[in-house]
């Protein structure tokens, strides 16, 4: 079987980060998965156990400081070396900020073709086939990439399948880094501490909020409802521009796609480029005001309302419902 | 300085966009063809940059015809020229040869910065600075929520999954900037008259010599397939008890 690369990227505190099974298992589908990363020193030995429970049957780890400083030059340095050593079919990447940066810089260096945000990935006989959802999710487009290798970046929480747990080979590598070519990372502030609630990609239940919830303290009933449901919360454009959410909490055409079993929408108005990032959930909840409210237009069950009426209403009769709890 | 803007016609996001089931290509007459809102916040970049210092400032575009329409609005927002890569068998190029012409065209232009937006709307790759700056072999700092320009480097914040980060690259650099930074302005009644004289060069593949041809490895669409559109459910007006069944709808349909 061919070797598969996948780019591991790992936060601050050095843990594997949250795209990490999904692409392993999806490698492991396709052929050999060999997990690629640069790291700091000395994450050698606790990193390549956790690679290898999620699928990885090799390591292959640059150890450097030089993670902290250079903006992603050691991790396409690493993809290079590893596409080198192991003549890989297909390489990878989360389709994150930084995976597809480093995926598109890693193509132009070794020649590979480039299919972007995937939503499924299948080998066929000599090729490999990648799923987008297009539009909103309006079209379904299948591509391939002929002539060569392919670099493929995976949409986050796009894909279920895990690897089987295996005891990685790991095989360290010696990065030759050229900075003058490189963008320097002067500092770096991590996310505040990361919630107990899902991650938006790839939840089950998503909780979104709009301008309709008025105030940065009034935004609070949102991430009540989610909690009462065990979802992730997100946002409209206009509410992270309002500053009652993070940027990363955007759903919709520029902010993140989601595709939940569940996606309930308190005081938006479903416009176009809101409802391009959601309208493929199983089942769409919206409470709003305005009756005339787009959003109306594709949610099973609408209520025209007041959320701060109903949606206090909707988390006690949820607290009634699981009983003891 | 010399500032390139990456800017691309897309269709609009308010209109129905539409793919071609035959060749999995955007379908052009299927709504209005405007530039990209995050190009203009790209071309708003330089242009704010050009306001209090030496600046020339040049809209550089791949695109079919009508995009020259597009290249006008970017010359009445301020940009000093345009450059328009028109060449009919550029139809459906792929990520990969576009980042290659329009790397050729940038070395032909010449550039101390390249600005462009973080993804463009229609294709939603990403990709394209990151692909363009590996080319050229230049710094790319991506994603820059804010940009402050120097004579020698480009500095700005830059957020991701992980957290927010201050960077810098020496120019020359390509970066991209993302629906955070400054919102557009608009062209005045002043601008939109000088555009009319303004340059707009148009090159082809040929003007851009072996750089710029395809790759033998290429992306291929195999299948094309539209889904049908969802349609509305039960719509109630609360009358004091809307929480009470949305929960008895949620169970019903074992969502709690
Ligand atoms: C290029 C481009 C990209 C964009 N990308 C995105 C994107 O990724 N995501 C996104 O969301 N938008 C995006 N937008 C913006 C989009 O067009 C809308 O402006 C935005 O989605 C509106 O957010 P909203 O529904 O919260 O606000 P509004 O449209 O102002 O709607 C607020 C709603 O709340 C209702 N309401 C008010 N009070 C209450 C109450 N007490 N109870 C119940 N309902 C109440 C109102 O009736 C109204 O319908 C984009 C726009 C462009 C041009
Ligand atoms: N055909 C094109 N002509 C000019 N600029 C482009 C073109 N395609 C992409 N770009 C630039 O690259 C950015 C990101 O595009 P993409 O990688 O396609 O999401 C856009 O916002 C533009 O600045």
């Amino acid at each position: 079987m061919s070797n598969v690369l996948v780019l591991i990227e790992t936060a601050p505190d050095g843990s594997v980060g949250a795209s990490a099974a999904m692409l392993l298992g999806a490698a492991s589908r396709l052929g050999t998965p060999v997990a690629v990363l640069a790291a700091a020193p000395g994450s050698a030995a606790a990193l390549a156990e956790s690679l290898g429970s999620l699928g990885a049957e090799r390591v292959y780890l640059a150890e450097t400081d030089s993670v902290s400083s250079l903006l992603l030059t050691p991790q396409v340095a690493a993809l290079a070396a590893a596409f080198t050593a192991l003549e890989p079919s297909a390489i990878l990447v989360a389709n994150s900020i930084d995976g597809r940066e480093a995926g598109a810089r890693l193509a132009v260096r070794v020649g590979a073709g480039l299919l972007v945000d995937a939503v499924d990935v299948r080998a066929e006989a000599d090729r490999i086939v990648a799923s987008h959802s297009v539009f909103g999710g309006s079209y379904t487009v299948e591509s391939t990439v002929e002539g060569g290798p392919v670099v493929i970046t995976v949409r986050q929480g796009a894909m279920d399948g895990r690897a089987e747990a295996k005891v990685a080979v790991v095989e360290s590598i010696t990065l030759d880094i050229d900075a003058t070519g490189s963008t320097v990372i002067e500092s770096m502030r991590p996310l505040p501490a990361a919630s107990d609630r899902p991650d938006l990609r790839g939840a089950a239940t998503v909780v979104s909020g709009g301008r309709g919830l008025q105030s940065k303290e009034k935004f609070v009933l949102v991430e009540q409802l989610a909690d009462a449901l065990g979802a992730a919360v997100g946002a409209s454009r206009a509410a992270v521009d309002a500053g009652y959410v993070p940027q990363t909490s955007q759903v919709g055409q520029t902010g993140v796609t989601v595709s939940p079993q569940l996606y309930i929408a308190l005081g938006i108005s479903g416009a176009i480029q809101h409802r391009a990032g959601m309208q493929t959930a199983k089942t769409i909840v919206a409470i709003n005001t305005d009756a005339d409210a787009p959003i109306f237009e594709i949610a099973d069950f609408g209520i025209v309302g007041d959320v701060f009426t109903v949606v206090p209403q909707l988390i006690d009769a949820i607290g009634k419902r699981s009983g003891t709890s | 300085m010399k500032i390139v803007v990456l800017v691309k016609q897309v269709p609009d996001t308010w209109g129905a966009r539409r793919l071609n089931l035959d060749t999995g290509w955007l379908d052009r007459g299927g709504s209005e063809a405007v530039i990209d809102e995050i190009d203009e916040r790209a071309l708003e970049a330089a242009l704010a940059y050009q306001d209090s210092n030496d600046a020339e400032v040049v809209a550089l575009t791949m695109g079919p015809d009508s995009a020259k329409d597009m290249l006008r609005k970017s010359l009445a927002m301020g940009a000093d020229s345009a450059v328009h890569i028109l060449d009919s068998r550029l139809a459906g190029a792929d990520l990969a040869w576009t980042a290659r012409v329009i790397a050729a065209a940038l070395t032909k232009l010449g550039y101390d910065l390249v600005i462009a937006g973080n993804e463009s709307t229609d294709g939603r790759g990403g990709v394209l600075p990151a692909l363009v700056a590996e080319h050229l072999g230049v710094p790319l700092a991506s994603y820059l929520d804010s940009v402050a320009i120097t004579a020698d480097s480009i500095a700005g914040e830059r957020s991701t999954e992980l957290g927010t980060m201050s960077v810098r690259a020496p120019l020359p650099a390509v970066i991209s900037v993302t629906e955070r930074t400054a919102e557009a302005r608009f062209p005045n009644f002043k601008g939109i008259l000088r555009a009319k004289k303004k340059p707009v060069t148009v090159w082809s593949l040929d003007d851009l010599g072996a750089d710029a041809a395809a790759s033998p490895v290429r992306s291929v669409v195999l299948a094309t397939s539209e889904r049908p559109a969802r349609s509305a459910g039960t719509q109630i007006v609360d009358d004091g008890t809307a929480g009470v069944e949305l929960a008895e709808f949620l169970a019903a349909r074992h969502l709690i």
